[in-house]
């Protein structure tokens, strides 16, 4: 499982598209808002948490079909299939291995994102924690989405259809505690419910992502 | 010692059952070739025995763990090198070295050659190279002579041949000779009835 993930990093590297895809387009969405809504830094400063949210949401769901479709077409997934570790542990490996090239980047950029949008000082680190709490889940729904499309050519926009629904829990939290920590408020219950997601998602999904890929394979 | 027994074995491509009642032993350095016209179901054999779709009824024994699959694609990355993309499947199947790989498939002047660069029977020959990494007794090869010259087949005959001498077996699809002593088997004959119906032709 680590050599798979450490292939896919190396894919992604060579490939060149994988890593910068996501950050550049967080950055154009994160950098754009402030010609749209005006330059009054204290409206900036209230939808900061929101948009830097929504912005590393969309960001992540750019590069998800091709987590599975270019071993599929390659034929690599067939092989992945009948190799002595579980397809349980291939999703696991593919959705870390997204979440190194496209959450964690995400995630160290968004602070420097949010000076753009004037987010207050004390919010960065809930920024941060939410981030990285919420983007292994984001990664996770997102394998299992294109385990299901895998087979569908140009499945990219029923994948979109099928994932969002699925990505507004780890949203609605996450910006939540993004929100109540850059007004200094409390965070403990969101951030709880923010990593109960996660949790779940990521001990649950791997089985239904193998599943789906099982059906697609056949 | 038999390698592989296929006991009343049924199977379907898309939901419609292609073949039925397929039986065979396959005992230790045996090799089987399956001949068959194109929609005869041969890949669906294949994939099956190799645990990639469900059998509909019937026993393979033992399960795919004891399978080595080569299919029609062979699984290459393009920007990796000829040692890279063995050394990743060496590390998935738990093997250390890849030299008698690449000497079996005569790939050791091309292992740091990225694989997109490799001519199409040299990529043939890197997707069956794997198989010598997997160290599982039976190999299971559907069509692998495309894009093969004579040598190369040669090189492929020669493999098989060292693992049977080995102890291993190999089911192999092909329309030519390989000059391997084999058992020939005609899955022909196992054509299930629905392939009758006029909306099941055309199945690969």
């Amino acid at each position: 499982m680590i050599r798979l993930v450490a292939r896919d990093l190396m894919l992604a590297v060579r490939a060149g598209g994988g890593f910068g895809l996501g950050v550049a387009f967080f950055l154009i969405v994160v950098t754009l808002v402030p010609f749209a809504m005006g330059p009054d830094t204290t409206r900036l400063s209230v939808i900061a948490p929101g948009v830097l949210w929504l912005g590393a949401l969309l960001a992540c769901l750019l590069s998800l079909d091709r987590m599975f479709a270019l071993d599929f077409e390659d034929g690599t997934l067939d092989l992945l299939a009948t190799a002595p570790i579980p397809l349980e542990g291939v999703v696991a490996a593919k959705a870390l291995a997204h979440w190194l090239t496209t959450g964690l980047p995400l995630t160290l950029v968004a602070p420097m994102l949010a000076v753009l949008l004037n987010l207050p000082a004390q919010g960065f680190t809930w920024l941060v924690v939410s981030l990285a709490l919420g983007t292994p889940a984001l990664s996770m729904i997102g394998a299992f989405g294109a385990a299901l499309t895998v087979g569908l050519k140009r499945g990219g926009l029923l994948l979109s259809l099928l994932v969002l629904p699925l990505y507004v829990p780890t949203l609605i939290f996450g910006a939540e505690v993004a929100r109540r920590g850059a007004e200094g408020m409390m965070v403990s219950t969101p951030l709880a419910l923010l990593a109960g997601v996660s949790g779940s998602v990521l001990a649950l999904l791997p089985f239904a992502a193998a599943g789906a890929l099982r059906v697609n394979l056949r | 010692m038999t390698r592989l027994r296929v006991r009343d074995l049924a199977c379907a491509r898309g939901g419609v059952p292609v073949l039925s009642d397929v039986a065979f032993t396959l005992g230790q350095g045996r090799a089987l070739i399956l001949r068959g016209p194109n929609g005869s179901g041969k890949t669906t054999l294949l994939r099956t025995l190799a645990g990639l779709q469900p059998a509909l009824r019937g026993t393979i024994d033992p399960g795919p763990e004891a399978v080595a699959y080569a299919g029609h694609a062979d699984g290459l990355k393009g920007g990796l090198s000829v040692a890279a993309n063995l050394t990743f499947w060496a590390g998935i199947f738990g093997t250390r070295d890849i030299a008698p790989a690449l000497e079996a498939f005569d790939l050791t002047d091309l292992r740091e050659r990225a694989a997109q660069n490799l001519s199409a029977g040299q990529k043939r020959r890197l997707g069956l190279a794997r198989m010598v990494l997997t160290q599982r007794p039976v190999w299971i090869f559907d069509e692998p002579t495309v894009s093969l010259d004579t040598a190369s087949v040669g090189l492929f005959a020669r493999a098989v041949e060292s693992h049977l001498a080995q102890g291993g077996a190999a089911i192999v699809a092909t329309h030519i000779d390989l000059g391997l002593t084999a058992d020939v088997l005609d899955i022909a004959q196992f054509r299930a009835r629905a392939m009758d119906d006029p909306f099941a032709t055309g199945v690969a």
